[in-house]
């Protein structure tokens, strides 16, 4: 499968249009994503936030192609995700697409490397070339020195890096996070916010979907979503020092 | 940012509220000269130094000169200017004390949006739902604006630890945002 770059003039990676996703039938009909339009900048960082039951975690399966939808498109790098085949799906989603979980979803029988050097492995990388890759990026995620370890002997900040690193191995072209700070405390989430933050700044496009305010504050811009649509947008301007001044208590 | 003038009382910059309480402390010890109290704030504030009026640290020795709680001595330098040290009065250390053994603390102050809410609601101008994800959007800029210069700073920065306060306590004003999201979502539903 050849991923097609963006269309000449646009750096849109990710784009939805009119995106809608129902459960049920009748009375029992449940609008879990109620006909979104979205476009995700290569390189940016997206935050999407709400209440359980807003349907952000719908838009990130529905996104991701995780989950069909009942409606709408989805563009990735220019091509339809919606329309495709399971087999064409199950290709994009090994070697385009990322994904990082709350609950980590590392393979309990694999060491840290071999949990991240196994997409690689199953998108056709040489044993060899999946092994340095996975290498470099325990280092990139500061684990460097647990590579041989089981996801039992980490610790839950630790398990996420790993996860990210393994999200990252195959270069994908956006990384989806659902909640990847939901079963973290306040120090293991620091260190998760830090490693979201040098993917940002090395250009990585990642869309999160969160209700940690610390997390949706890495993003360049932040969505609200409410009862399956968008309710407020904003872009997080990152540069005012002197919002952070008046805010740490020097008066103006 | 404006933190770099050098005029005597620009009419632009931050000012830091207890900078007079802060630099007699910081000569409780010993005599020091005004740079050397400058650095010492500019450690501690990292980042935030920036915006701290340049000559507000010289401007308010001075002043604390004239109110007697510090002396000043010039000393001669070979080749520059004269350099003036301060030495904290007696008058200068009972502030200390006092500002030390003084408790008062900057209030959270919720009750303007709480009352905002509950008026709109009330004389149905909005949707408090709705300025509730308003107003969370513009906390989540802030909090996006300090974490990103906490997560500048080194490990063990003192200045790291002043952003954290700041982080902690916008997170705070966000949980109760949430709160409220949830209150008027119940309301709306039951209306």
């Amino acid at each position: 499968m050849t991923i097609v770059d963006p269309l000449p003039g646009e750096d849109q990676v990710l784009r939805a249009h009119e995106l809608r996703k129902e459960y049920g039938t009748g009375t029992g009909l449940v609008r879990a994503v109620d006909g979104v339009d979205l476009a995700v900048t290569a390189g940016e960082t997206l935050a999407v936030m709400g209440a359980s039951g807003s349907g952000k975690s719908t838009l990130l399966h529905l996104l991701g192609g995780l989950e069909r939808p009942s409606g709408g498109e989805v563009w990735l790098a220019g091509r339809r995700v919606d329309t495709m085949t399971e087999k064409e799906l199950a290709l994009l989603r090994r070697k385009a697409i990322g994904f990082v979980f709350q609950a980590f979803h590392l393979m309990d029988e694999l060491t840290a490397v071999e949990n991240i050097e196994l997409p690689a492995l199953l998108a056709g990388d040489s044993p060899r070339a999946a092994r340095r890759g996975a290498g470099e990026l325990l280092e990139r995620v500061g684990l460097s020195d647990r590579a041989g370890h089981l996801p039992t002997e980490l610790s839950g900040g630790q398990r996420q890096r790993v996860a990210i690193a393994r999200a990252l191995i195959n270069q994908p072209l956006v990384v989806f996070a659902d909640e990847p700070t939901g079963n973290l405390d306040s120090a293991a989430t620091t260190e998760v916010l830090r490693l979201l933050d040098s993917l940002h700044t090395a250009g990585q496009t990642l869309v999160i979907v969160t209700h940690d305010s610390r997390i949706a504050a890495t993003a360049d811009r932040l969505i609200s979503m409410r009862d399956g649509g968008f309710v407020e947008e904003t872009r997080l301007r990152h540069g005012s020092g002197r919002m952070v001044g008046e805010l740490a208590g020097l008066e103006g | 940012m404006s933190g770099g003038t050098s005029s005597k009382e620009p009419p632009h910059g931050f000012q830091l509220r207890v900078v007079q309480e802060v630099l007699l402390a910081l000569l409780a010890k010993e005599a020091a000269h005004g740079y050397q109290l400058r650095a010492l704030l500019q450690r501690a504030l990292g980042p935030l130094a920036e915006v701290l009026n340049a000559g507000h640290v010289y401007v308010t020795l001075n002043r604390l000169d004239k109110a007697g709680l510090v002396t000043s001595q010039r000393v001669g330098q070979a080749d520059r200017p004269d350099r003036k040290v301060y030495e904290l009065t007696a008058a200068g250390r009972e502030r200390v004390t006092e500002w030390l053994g003084d408790t008062s603390w900057p209030k959270p102050a919720p009750a303007e949006f709480h009352l905002k809410l509950v008026a709109a609601a009330e004389a149905g101008l909005g949707d408090p739902e709705r300025l509730v994800d308003t107003q969370r959007h513009a906390v989540l800029a802030e909090l996006a604006a300090v974490q990103r210069a906490a997560l500048a700073e080194p490990d063990g920065s003192a200045a790291g630890l002043l952003l954290e306060g700041v982080v902690l306590r916008l997170q705070a004003d966000l949980h109760w945002l949430e709160t409220c999201a949830r209150y008027w979502t119940v309301r709306k539903g039951s209306a």
